[in-house]
């Protein structure tokens, strides 16, 4: 009989396992650093210091951590209601948009304090906007959810790439980008936290969309586990029949889940477009919505099971990039391989250990219940 | 000399963690016999199965089949030994011929022609020689339950089972089909097979068993011969004290009409029609019991009343006022409780902690939370009260739903719908794998119900539950209402009825 129903305490289920597959993945990433020749050690400590040895460095790691979290919490609230949110990605970039208008309406006029709570609202805004179509389409067509997102990822890029090059690029100027925001459209940084740490953020892009990525994570707990709509979602999400038999409604839970989900994706943009480079950019999600399943998927879709892994793949980002510089052998791809490798372990072999640990946990539990 | 037993167990110990499931086990079965295995959900029963077909294995203890000691590892083992199995969910590929399920994991060869043909004799064979008639070229999905669970009997013959082991495998038949399971299995035995027979129904026991061992708590607390006990003592040794195995209920005193049902008519995704032109009425302080073997439209009914399938014409009417369009919410808020016949699929979230399923389909009303939050101390509060009411174990709103016993999960179920105090209840199989001690707890409330003067609607598969209950049956078959009968009416009446044949 399979051991998947066996009940395993929390500490186990989220502490060990998880440790147990990092582990492993770490371990099969250090063979393959030692097949081409190098130091698995060596790699593993230049990892480690590229991505929290200075205090640029964790600046940059939280720098990505912050757009994780947004697209981890993303992909996690569909995954709630039973919707494979493909799609973060683009919805991010067009969120990127919204965050973007603000800026660039308002930074002539009020302080960043004042754009802030707009630049929110509009990123959210248009991300959710994005997701609407695929969301209706899920719950008056049937048409799936994860087909449709998909679809809208390319559309996203289609439309971002036509937006910037015919619309928003400077008179005059080569690059694909809108104006450089002034002081008043843009997220400051947060030096003064590192400072608290006795650490310097030199020029790392770290700003106060981690503050809002921690506030939503909150607000994601609260929505998920506190609230009639939560509850409602995760009824939804794990017996579509017995939603329907308590009356929740189909097509209103789907579009709601969807756009919250789009929601949270879109304000993922706040980070690099306004805490970071200051204007809005092709590419500038740059995979971090795909990345954001991974996210969910190792953060058992809690959010702050999200906080934790988004940090790990911040520290895999800034460390890999580090890592790839430090040893030119260790090439970009390499570290793709690794993360991949994580993701592998973490995410899709999630239950691999599960079965020996759960014949370990039987007889200790067995031999403490036989001692009595 | 006599032969060497079937099957002997012989001192099975198995524990999981802290629960001790099967404690000291010692058992054996006569060959060419048909053994009964019977005990409340949770006594035990299956996991002495599983060590049996090697899904377990057993801490401590020997098992013997025809007398030589065997470690059964798999179900490779079991088959090898002998050993087949018949689940009460049956695993076959629902869009393969029965030909392809039966081969499947036998096909002998990489090629599979010769297979093919060589299966397809030994099928015909095997037909003809136990009376399981089933077309080979049939497609799974499209045969009744009672043919499915034929060719899961086929699939063990075909590996060469001597021993059969059938979990609960009348569970989802209707009468008709268990009569004709039962017919095969006495077949099956004259021809020297043994069978063990897991079940909770003490008329099968009674009906085919020639020897029937009972199971509470883990042990093994007595094996009599079939003829030479009664449902009673049965009943008292897998319950542990005496049990009322009749409904007692005063005289019905109905008032006015509450539920109103008028040539309603149901067709189902493919244009089907499942209910067809069906008009009945339900008054306060009665309960109306709906005869019927499964899947004549009763199901379609009751979620077209519920709110939950849309009616394609005809009138549903609570207290006069028309509700056909109402979704399953806004049928509640008028006092309409629904306990479905499905509690897996419907009724629960069984993924979900007892309290969070206390309060489904009600998690909106005011005294679980104000605004968009829950208040979950006042649900876990309410739940510890059904709790205690309605003696659920074990008692921890905390618990997963899936990790209660059946006739704990429907108790959450029916403590749910019944503790709102509604005005009108619709029941689908409210005991359906549900064991005795809490079955008398149900009828009980369903009875209370009725007498605190509310309209009870009641579908049953079981004849003798509606026959018990109700104060007025109707009988549904393909769709239609096909006649009115008292509680009174024989079981043969009733019988003809549902087979059309009336």
């Amino acid at each position: 009989m399979s051991t998947a129903s066996v009940p395993l305490p929390n500490w186990i289920s989220y502490g060990v396992l998880p440790l147990l597959n990092l582990a492993v993945a770490f371990f099969i990433s250090g063979l393959v650093v030692w097949s081409i020749g190098e130091n698995p050690f060596e790699a593993l400590k230049l990892l480690i210091e590229g991505a929290l040895g200075r205090g640029e460095a964790i600046g940059f790691t939280l720098f990505y951590t912050t757009s994780f979290i947004f697209t981890g919490l993303s992909v996690a609230v569909a995954f709630h209601a039973g919707l494979f949110n493909i799609g973060s990605e683009g919805q991010a970039y067009v969120g990127g948009l919204g965050a973007a208008l603000v800026a660039l309406a308002l930074d002539h006029y009020v302080p960043w304090y004042v754009t802030m709570p707009f630049a929110v609202i509009g990123a959210a805004l248009f991300g959710a906007g994005w997701a609407f179509i695929p969301a209706w389409l899920q719950a008056k067509r049937g048409s799936h959810v994860v087909i449709t997102t998909i679809m809208f990822n390319f559309i996203a890029a289609g439309l971002m790439v036509y937006l910037l090059v015919n619309v928003f690029i400077v008179p005059g100027k080569m690059a694909p980008e809108t104006r450089t925001f002034l002081p008043g459209g843009q997220l400051p940084k947060l030096d003064w936290l590192m400072a608290l740490f006795g650490m310097k953020l030199g020029p790392a892009p770290f700003n106060v969309s981690f503050i809002i990525a921690l506030v939503m994570s909150y607000l994601v707990w609260l929505l998920i586990w506190r609230s009639k709509l939560g509850y409602e979602m995760r009824t939804l999400g794990i017996s579509p029949s017995a939603a329907a038999y308590a009356g929740i409604p189909y097509s209103r839970t789907v579009i709601i889940a969807m756009l919250i989900s789009g929601g949270l994706a879109g304000m993922m943009a706040l980070n690099p477009v306004m805490g970071a480079s200051a204007r809005l950019q092709v590419e500038f999600v740059a995979g971090a919505g795909f990345v954001g399943i991974a996210v969910s998927l190792m953060g058992r879709s809690h959010p702050l099971g999200i906080i934790f892994s988004a940090l790990l793949f911040g520290i895999l980002y800034q460390g890999g990039a580090d890592l790839s510089f430090e040893m030119p052998n260790i090439t970009r791809e390499m570290i793709v391989v690794i993360q991949g490798l994580v993701i592998l372990f973490a995410g899709a072999l999630e239950y691999m250990f599960r079965p020996a640990m759960v014949r370990i946990y039987q007889q200790f539990a067995g031999q403490k219940s036989g001692g009595k | 000399m006599t032969p060497h037993p079937a099957i002997e167990l012989a001192g099975i110990d198995k524990s999981f963690g802290a629960v001790h499931a099967n404690k000291n086990i010692n058992l054996t079965v006569a060959k060419g016999s048909i053994h009964g295995i019977i005990g409340e959900n949770g006594a035990g029963k299956s996991t002495l199965m599983s060590i049996l077909y090697g899904f377990y294995q057993a801490d401590r203890g020997e098992i013997r089949i025809d007398g030589k000691a065997v470690t059964i590892r798999d179900s490779q083992t079991a088959i090898a030994s002998g050993i087949g199995m018949v689940h009460q969910h049956f695993m076959l590929v629902e869009n393969f011929t029965v030909l392809e399920n039966v081969m499947l994991g036998a096909e002998g060869g990489q090629l599979l022609a010769k297979g093919v043909s060589g299966a397809r004799k030994e099928l015909k064979r095997l037909e003809a020689e136990y009376g399981l008639d089933v077309d080979p070229d049939a497609v799974i999905e499209e045969l009744p339950v009672g043919k499915q669970q034929r060719v899961e009997i086929l699939k063990a013959l075909y590996r060469g089972a001597e021993i059969l082991i059938l979990d609960e495998p009348t569970g989802v038949l209707t009468p008709a089909e268990a009569d004709h399971l039962f017919r095969i299995l006495k077949v099956l035995r004259d021809q020297g097979k043994t069978i063990l027979l897991i079940t909770h129904k003490l008329r099968e026991i009674m009906a085919i068993t020639d020897e029937v061992s009972v199971m509470r708590r883990g042990e093994m607390v007595a094996t009599r011969r079939t003829a030479e006990t009664t449902v009673e003592e049965l009943a008292e040794l897998m319950v542990g004290r005496r049990v009322l195995l009749r409904v007692e209920k005063g005289e019905a005193q109905p008032g006015k009409v509450l539920l109103s049902v008028k040539n309603l008519t149901v067709k189902d995704g493919r244009g089907v029609t499942m209910v067809d032109n069906v008009s009945f009425d339900v008054r306060e302080g009665e309960i109306l019991g709906i005869a019927g073997v499964a899947g004549n439209g009763q199901s379609e009914l009751l979620e077209a009343i519920a709110g939950i399938r849309k009616p394609t014409s005809g009138e549903i009417l609570i207290d006069g006022q028309p509700v056909a369009g109402l979704d399953p919410a806004q049928l509640r808020q008028i006092g309409l409780a629904h306990i479905p016949e499905d509690r897996h699929h419907m009724g629960l979230v069984l993924k979900f902690e007892e309290y969070e399923n206390s309060v489904l389909g009600y998690h909106r009303e005011p005294r679980y939370g104000r605004g968009a939050l829950l208040d979950l101390d006042a649900i876990r509060k309410d739940a510890e009260e059904k709790i205690a009411k309605y003696d659920i174990r074990p008692p921890n709103p905390r618990l997963k739903t899936a990790n209660f016993s059946g006739g704990n999960q429907q108790k959450i179920v029916v403590a749910r719908e019944i503790e709102r105090d509604p005005k009108m209840l619709i029941i689908g199989q409210p005991t359906r794998g549900v064991d005795i001690g809490a079955i008398e707890f149900i009828h009980r409330r369903i009875i209370e119900m009725r007498e605190a003067q509310k309209a009870v609607l009641l579908v049953s598969v079981e004849l003798d539950e509606i026959r018990s209950l109700s104060d007025r049956i109707i009988v549904m078959f393909a769709g239609k209402v096909v006649g009115e009968e008292t509680p009174d009416a024989g079981e043969q009446t009733l019988g003809l009825m549902m087979a059309g044949a009336v």
